[in-house]
């Protein structure tokens, strides 16, 4: 038996050194978790401070500049320290198992991608100590973001830690292409990949093509503010315009690199605890790559009110992204039509993001049309629509994620009782939190505004707002709480514990390093409802 | 199965399946994010010349950068001569030739220097600097970061030289000369829409 080959320097060590040097994917996906939990708990904090500010009209904690920074840094830490590296935790610790791999392409890489976030993070934040933290919001548009009228270190710091996050965005893209492409085991080709797999795929292609987009414009921002450019002045020949042009042309497909994974993560999920396949698997796929192609032709879509773009077009484009997300809709749906559903948490939370990122969908699509657009530009609809695709949408695909592979992490099962909690905390408080803002948008509330008038009518939705941040902060409590008790007297998941289709669940809870010692064969994308029920299944290909 | 996987895994081990090796289709992919992010250079590029309408904008007579094609041309020569020694390198190196790999990566290594001491040169003699307006911007941001591709060109190129050195390539195992070699001829590329575009268009 060679099967020693699969297992390169398999160190058994568990201590504080092992952790911070390791290459194991498994670890490096956890690494991440770790810290996607640690910038949450940053990121939520300053959310709950933004809220506290605005429940009532008038200054009571915080002054105008303090403000500023803080939902600069809400909105930054939660885009990229949170949202993409819980995506990218899952993403290391489940690709490589559910293809058969021992590991990803370049472990080491792997573990730079890794290590970079911490640090970017710790410099964004330094800001703070250093005479104020970014707060020309996370777009950072020009003037605003110019060195006149954000003097500070905090700004320079911002454009830093987002080359740096970005570059471990894309190393970690290039990681994981590769590792689709070269490390699929025998008998997986592309269209018996997991869904979660092909989202990631789409994903990294989006990373490896956008971000390096926005670096471009980091450091042209970086040299007008400087080394006294002039890119993005018109006073001196530059342009204003051009910096929304080639920042959405990022933004918005990072919009996609958000949600994608999450969408991949609760297609493995919903067949699951409906005991069916994923009705319309190749659909679903050729939806992932419409969804990943459409996003780099309506990024100015954001732009409509500058009145120098093209707005027919783009508010075309617009409208046929929001198609192949319908298709996934139906895929989901047709999935648990007539299904034998079980509603444990992770399920819960599929079926969570399922009706939020439907309203983050639609309040999306009313933002199409132009005339729409003009009315609802920058007011308190677009947060209630950004909200719901990322809170409503990313986080509650994370949090479905976290829950069905809690187990195959640690070996132990999360207590149901408490992940319900959590889940119905999380849910009422969510909708309590952002619903209003559709309200208060139409009535004309700007966003990033730190006061407004107590005779405008926004006192009572905004005091609802603020209530409902609460009760979102509160439901992490349940959760860390299970996980706590969970860790220590958990009971033990054995290595199946959801009955699921895919290869990461045939081998032991956690993986040994070298993950599998044997592979069912694979004939069909489910290799391991194949394996249980005896039959070798008619491949899609 | 046990066999097949086994052997899957040993050949994951070494990198070696068919096709492209791991660290090729690793650089090839990296090469793809590399040029869209000078795309997003180019754009900003493009952007500002059309909108500015005469270019090089008046009033700066040390704009007129045309003119003082010369030696910004040999420079474009020789680094257009590093691509050719650096594909013999990688020519050599698959017929099993290490010392031939190694002098054409010795070769390559000058010509990247000369052309990094070249242009930095040319930077003195120019008569404008990064801060004179969109012109001193786009210009020097350009040339600068491929500048800065081409030293990290020529220390790949180097620690290829050093692993050659130490005879750690053969005609099967030398997955780190090809990539860097791809990645020479992106920087080598670019280089030459840049001349193009900058001194002659």
């Amino acid at each position: 038996m060679a099967t020693t080959a699969l297992r390169p320097a398999a160190r058994s060590g568990t201590g504080i050194y092992e952790w911070l040097t390791t290459t194991d994917h498994k670890k490096i996906g956890i690494l991440y978790t770790i810290s996607s939990f640690a910038f949450l708990a940053v990121g939520g904090l300053f959310a709950l401070l933004v809220r506290s500010e605005l429940a009532q009209p008038g200054l009571q904690f915080l002054d105008e500049k303090s403000y500023n920074q803080l939902f600069t840094m809400h909105a930054t830490i939660m885009i990229f320290w949170v949202i993409i590296p819980f995506l990218g935790a899952i993403g290391n610790y489940v690709v490589p198992l559910q293809l058969g791999a021992p590991d990803m392409a370049f472990p080491r890489i792997n573990a730079l991608s890794f290590w970079m976030i911490p640090f970017s993070g710790i410099i964004v934040l330094s800001g703070f100590l250093l005479g104020g933290a970014a707060d020309a919001g996370w777009t950072a548009y020009p003037p605003v973001s110019s060195i006149k009228y954000s003097p500070g270190p905090g700004m320079n710091l911002w454009i830093t830690a987002i080359i740096l996050i970005g570059t471990s965005s894309i190393l970690g893209a290039i990681n994981f292409l590769v590792t689709i492409f070269r490390m699929r085991a025998p008998g997986m080709t592309l269209f018996r990949m997991p869904i979660l797999v092909w989202t990631v795929l789409v994903t990294s292609v989006l990373v490896l093509m956008a971000t390096p987009v926005l670096t471009s414009a980091l450091i042209m921002l970086f040299v007008d503010r400087n080394f006294g450019g002039s890119f993005f002045d018109p006073t001196t020949g530059g342009s204003a315009i051009m910096w929304q042009n080639i920042f959405w042309f990022y933004s918005h497909p990072a919009v996609y690199i958000m949600v994608l994974p999450a969408m991949g993560v609760i297609s493995e999920i919903i067949p699951v605890f409906s005991r069916k396949p994923l009705f319309g698997y190749k659909a679903f796929v050729f939806a992932t790559a419409g969804i990943g192609a459409l996003g780099f032709s309506v990024w100015a879509h954001h732009m409509f009110t500058t009145g120098s773009v093209f707005l027919p077009f783009f508010s075309l484009m617009t409208f046929f992204i929001a198609v192949p997300t319908g298709v996934k809709m139906f895929n989901w749906v047709a999935t648990m039509w007539r299904g034998q559903i079980t509603f444990k948490t992770p399920m819960l939370f599929a079926v969570g993001f399922l009706s939020m990122f439907l309203i983050g969908g639609i309040n999306g699509v009313f933002s199409a049309p132009v005339p729409v657009d003009y009315a609802i530009h920058a007011t308190y609809w677009i947060v209630a629509h950004i909200h719901y695709v990322l809170f409503g949408g990313s986080f509650l695909g994370i949090m479905a994620g976290l829950y069905f592979y809690f187990p195959k992490m640690t070996g132990k099962m999360l207590d149901e009782r408490l992940g319900k909690i959590h889940f119905a905390l999380m849910y009422v408080g969510l909708n309590l939190t952002f619903f209003p803002m559709h309200i208060l948008g139409l009535s004309g509330m700007p966003r990033r505004i730190a006061d407004y008038s107590p005779t405008a009518g926004w006192n009572d939705l905004n005091l609802v707002a603020t209530i409902g941040g609460f009760i979102i902060g509160s439901s992490m409590l349940p959760f860390l709480w299970n996980i706590f008790i969970s860790l220590r007297s958990g009971e033990a998941a054995g290595d199946d514990p959801w009955e699921a289709n895919t290869l990461e669940w045939a081998t032991s809870s956690p993986p040994p390093a070298w993950n599998f010692d044997r592979l069912p064969p694979i004939t069909s994308e489910r290799p391991l409802f194949d394996a249980r029920h005896g039959r070798s299944g008619k491949g899609h290909a | 199965m046990s066999s097949a996987i086994a052997a899957h895994g040993a050949s994951v081990a070494r990198g070696r399946k068919k096709g492209l090796g791991n660290p090729v289709l690793g650089m090839l992919l990296f090469i793809v994010s590399e040029i869209m992010f000078f795309a997003g250079l180019f754009a900003a590029y493009f952007n500002l010349r059309t909108a500015t309408g005469t270019w090089p904008p008046a009033g700066n007579g040390a704009f007129e950068i045309h003119s003082e094609i010369l030696f910004p041309a040999v420079m474009t020569t020789l680094l257009v001569l590093s691509s050719l020694t650096c594909q013999i390198a990688v020519w050599r190196i698959r017929r099993g030739d290490r010392l031939g790999m190694n002098r054409a990566l010795m070769a390559t290594v000058v010509l990247g220097v000369i052309f990094l001491c070249g242009q930095a040169y040319d930077y003195t003699q120019l008569g404008f600097g990064i801060k004179d307006g969109i012109f001193g911007n786009t210009f020097y941001i350009l040339t600068g970061f491929h500048g800065a591709h081409v030293l990290g060109g020529v220390l790949m190129l180097s620690v290829c030289l050093y692993r050659g050195g130490l005879g750690q390539f053969s005609a099967q195992h030398h997955d780190m000369v090809e990539a860097t070699s791809i990645y020479w001829h992106f920087v080598d590329v670019v280089w030459l829409l840049l001349f193009a575009l900058l001194y002659i268009v």
